[in-house]
């Protein structure tokens, strides 16, 4: 809004306790905004420089960015329910109950956790259709599709791993039969099942593994494979928007698969 | 007002005019509300971080009635860690955890002294330190009586020494 008059955020942006954190200093020059993601530890791994047309709600319908979001909040309210959340056999299912009824704000955040859970599902293949249908998963994006792919993995387990936590009739049920289709992998299905569980039936052990997957490790595979998936879009030179994407030669044969609207033409 | 705003903007400082721009006036609003929502945010957020319920003893014990309490006894409940007294004055409660390094005492009758096992330090039945290495008198605890006649003992509040209970 009022970027030539001095606002506020301009004053703040001069003083020394502000340009001790952002190194990159204020202003509004081309260099000055580009240093600003640059020089900043989470927006780095962002392009400097992104086209108009990259950020148009057409390009991607915002369905990554979403999903981002149902990410943050289910984080935020995953670590507030783990202040009154006891992964024991039978206190998870009084923590729940407790939960709803007792705590303060407790139905609301147990709630948003639960609704951000499905909407982050489905925002996942809502977000792979698109990718796919715009044929963004293409060279030279073919590996942050993978990425995706195990991201959707890592949803999926985050999901059936919050199933079990309420350990009531509808969780022990869907975790028993879900751990029983693992067991019904050829060969080594009985010891995923087995390792999975920490046990033959669903049981304390495996309240707790479920807890600790659903807590600590899945988040932070998801965090970190999340990382590396916005790191690859600056890589593979920005969202994929047509226009945007380097003119190859028709007679750039090996790269001709990559664009099959110029192939057909050709045809 | 309503052709070319910005250059209205840069002509009249703020200081000088009553005058706001239709695109600040939303600006600010759109940060009050902000501001709004999240201060609500952190009420709530420090709401839910206290717990509603605690699944701990509570600190206020029913003692029973006072005639269980015959004059010149000292009588120590393990569980709640008190000593209820009935003296000449009238009743009170003091903390038997004893203020050196928090071991249990005991009431010596023969001796007429509440004594710590651990390392021998005597107080007298008000509490007053009398040898050893505590460092303080045993705390005297709030009582009183409540609807029932049952005398209630607060152990979360220290009163000042010698306010007796009257019956």
């Amino acid at each position: 809004m009022a970027r030539g008059t001095d606002s506020y955020f301009d004053k703040l942006q001069r003083t020394r306790a502000w340009r001790s954190v952002f190194r990159s200093g204020s202003g509004y020059s081309t260099l000055h905004r580009a240093l600003a993601i640059q020089q900043n530890v989470f927006l780095h791994l962002f392009s400097t420089k992104v086209r108009r047309r990259m950020l148009t709600f057409r390009a991607t319908w915002y369905l990554g960015a979403l999903t981002l979001g149902t990410f943050f909040i289910l984080v935020v309210t995953g670590i507030l329910l783990m202040l009154y959340f006891h992964p024991s056999v039978p206190q998870a299912y009084a923590d729940m109950k407790d939960l709803k009824f007792v705590v303060s704000s407790g139905m609301f955040l147990r709630n948003l956790h639960r609704w951000s859970a499905h909407a982050m599902v489905f925002l996942v293949f809502a977000h792979m259709f698109k990718v796919f249908y715009r044929g963004a998963y293409r060279p030279p994006r073919e590996f942050n599709w993978v990425i995706g792919v195990i991201l959707l993995l890592i949803a999926l387990l985050l999901s059936y791993t919050g199933y079990l936590l309420p350990w009531d009739q509808l969780a022990f049920w869907a975790i028993t039969v879900g751990s029983n289709i693992a067991s019904a992998v050829p060969v080594f299905g009985g010891k995923v099942s087995f390792l999975l569980l920490g046990g033959h039936q669903v049981n304390a052990n495996a309240l707790l593994r479920f807890y600790v997957l659903h807590c600590v490790i899945l988040p932070l595979a998801a965090a970190l494979l999340i990382a590396v998936h916005m790191w690859r879009i600056r890589k593979d030179g920005g969202l994929y928007v047509r226009q945007s994407e380097p003119r190859i030669e028709p007679s750039a044969g090996t790269l001709r698969d990559s664009q099959p609207d110029d192939a057909v033409v050709k045809v | 007002m309503s052709d070319n705003r910005l250059g209205e903007n840069k002509s009249t400082p703020s200081r000088a005019g009553q005058q706001i721009s239709r695109r600040k006036l939303f600006a600010k609003l759109g940060m009050a509300s902000l501001g709004a929502a999240a201060t609500g945010t952190m009420a709530l957020t420090y709401r839910f971080l206290s717990p509603s319920v605690l699944y701990e003893p509570s600190p206020i014990v029913n003692a029973g009635k006072s005639e269980s309490y015959p004059l010149d006894s000292v009588t120590l409940d393990v569980n709640s860690a008190i000593y209820l007294i009935h003296v000449q004055e009238g009743f009170f409660s003091l903390h038997a955890v004893c203020t050196h390094l928090g071991c249990m005492t005991v009431w010596k009758p023969e001796l007429d002294v509440i004594t710590c096992p651990c390392h021998g330090s005597q107080f007298s039945r008000e509490g007053q330190k009398l040898d050893g290495p505590a460092p303080k008198p045993l705390p005297w605890l709030k009582s009183w009586i409540d609807d029932e006649g049952d005398i209630v003992v607060d152990r979360s509040t220290v009163i000042q020494p010698f306010q007796f209970l009257r019956i």
